[in-house]
């Protein structure tokens, strides 16, 4: 039981009729707040791929070019952050991961997402297909700016942002679940925000 | 040491708050005697939460400001449009409980043990978590040579400014004032730009490793500009909040 916050009355509720909406311990904001562990990488479009690795080797891989020849979809969906903000329909353009698993023709329990920069996040692989996961290029409209994963970032809108790793360059498929960046310094490893998985142990 | 990548659970404790410190205007420390502290390292943060009498609930990550070893402190800037952060600085009270737990994060960390020179920019509170990285320098003896660059708007938002100016041997401090100069500032101005940072921190052949920590704003030019200096990516470790995060 916690102790009463003498005083303290709270500003940042839920709208009404939007509470179910909210996940516990987070707030709503209009704003687009920006973490991240490092510099914002720049890599040129020329040089940009997308791949699916399997055990090292990499099963496909597409260019700048061919990844936006890629059928992709409109998705709009509610984020949420583990620094507890949250966003509500936030809209995106990207490409579902089940059609670049189904390009590749490969499967595996479980995929690490790598970036540039190093950036590594683990997830389970029923979380990255059935329509809940995409490489997304374009925000609101617009193409994706650096500072929040542009040129693309993975959207896992379903879980903590973290998961929805900036500056993506590939999934690689894995029979093992490993640690990814933040999970790696004690942070959850499914991260599922309607069970406040913030930590690990959480 | 390394214990916070594997310790478990994480759990809620209710700190008795010892003493508040104002430091600006804006910003209060906090001095926190928790039951049970298993130690930090200096960059980490931890969470506070708040309950309302009718059970609602509101969790912020603040910056631990004290170094490993010393009475836990963190060092909070009210926000005008915040929910915690005006309850913090101006509603709690010495003796009060605050229910927090911690610490949290093992990537923006600095250890004693590393010997590389320290480039530490700060924009505005975002000085909190590198001000525990000089105390700890202190503390521990370490003779890495520091050198701080701190962007504020005015000279009275310079938080920690009397304690920064009697760091000594091995440590430059140094400041841009961004909106507005006292008479016969000598000084920065303006926000930071290649130059500046090219004046400030240590050239990459130092080998030096880099904290960053500020708005995003702030962090996005100052990490980029290190880049540009030669700093490899994985030499700059960065920490934002947006200037409308919420905290």
């Amino acid at each position: 039981m916690s102790p009463i916050s003498r005083g303290f009355r709270g500003r940042r509720r839920a709208p009404a009729g939007q509470e179910g909406r909210l996940p516990p311990g987070q707030y709503l904001t209009e704003d687009f707040p920006v973490l991240s562990a490092g510099p914002t990488p720049h890599t040129p479009l020329a040089d940009w791929t997308f791949s699916i690795t399997q055990g090292g080797a990499t099963e496909q891989s597409w260019s700048w070019q061919e990844f936006r020849a890629v059928p992709s979809e409109d998705v709009t969906a509610d984020i949420h952050c583990v620094t507890r903000w949250s966003k509500f329909d936030t809209r995106w353009r990207g490409v579902s991961v089940d059609t670049l698993l189904d390009q590749a023709g490969q499967d595996a329990p479980y995929v690490l997402a790598f970036c540039d920069g190093g950036y590594t996040t683990n997830l389970p692989i029923e979380d990255v297909t059935g329509g809940k996961a995409w490489v997304a290029f374009d925000y609101d409209g617009q193409p994706l700016e650096p500072e929040h994963g542009g040129p693309a970032r993975l959207l896992v809108p379903h879980l903590y942002f973290w998961k929805s790793a900036k500056w993506v360059r590939g999934l690689a498929l894995r029979d093992h679940d490993a640690p990814g960046f933040w999970e790696t310094y004690g942070y959850h490893m499914y991260g599922d925000p309607w069970k406040e998985q913030r930590y690990a142990g959480d | 040491m390394e214990r916070t990548a594997v310790r478990g659970r994480l759990t809620w404790q209710a700190a008795t708050v010892t003493g508040l410190t104002p430091e600006t205007a804006a910003v209060v420390t906090i001095t926190l005697d928790p039951p049970d502290w298993p130690g930090h390292q200096a960059g980490q943060h931890l969470d506070v939460r708040l309950t309302a009498e009718d059970g609602y609930v509101a969790e912020r990550s603040y910056s631990i400001a004290s170094a490993p070893g010393e009475p836990l402190a963190i060092t909070v800037e009210r926000l005008e449009d915040g929910e915690v952060s005006p309850y913090l600085t101006e509603e709690l009270r010495a003796g009060d409980q605050l229910e927090l737990r911690g610490p949290i994060g093992g990537y923006f960390v600095w250890k004693p043990a590393d010997a590389s020179p320290l480039t530490l920019l700060a924009g505005g509170s975002g000085v909190v978590p590198l001000r525990a990285i000089l105390r700890d320098r202190l503390r521990t003896g370490s003779d890495v040579p520091a050198r701080l660059l701190y962007s504020a708007r005015t000279l009275p938002d310079v938080i920690y400014r009397d304690e920064l100016g009697q760091h000594h041997d091995g440590v430059a401090v140094s400041y841009t004032l961004t909106r507005a100069q006292p008479p016969g500032w000598t000084g920065h101005t303006g926000r930071i730009d290649a130059g500046l940072l090219a004046d400030a921190a240590w050239p990459a052949t130092a080998k030096p490793l880099a904290y960053v920590c500020g708005p995003t704003s702030f962090v996005e030019t100052a990490a980029a500009g290190l880049v540009g200096l030669g700093y490899p990516p994985d030499r700059v470790k960065t920490e934002r909040f947006g200037a409308t995060g919420g905290h």
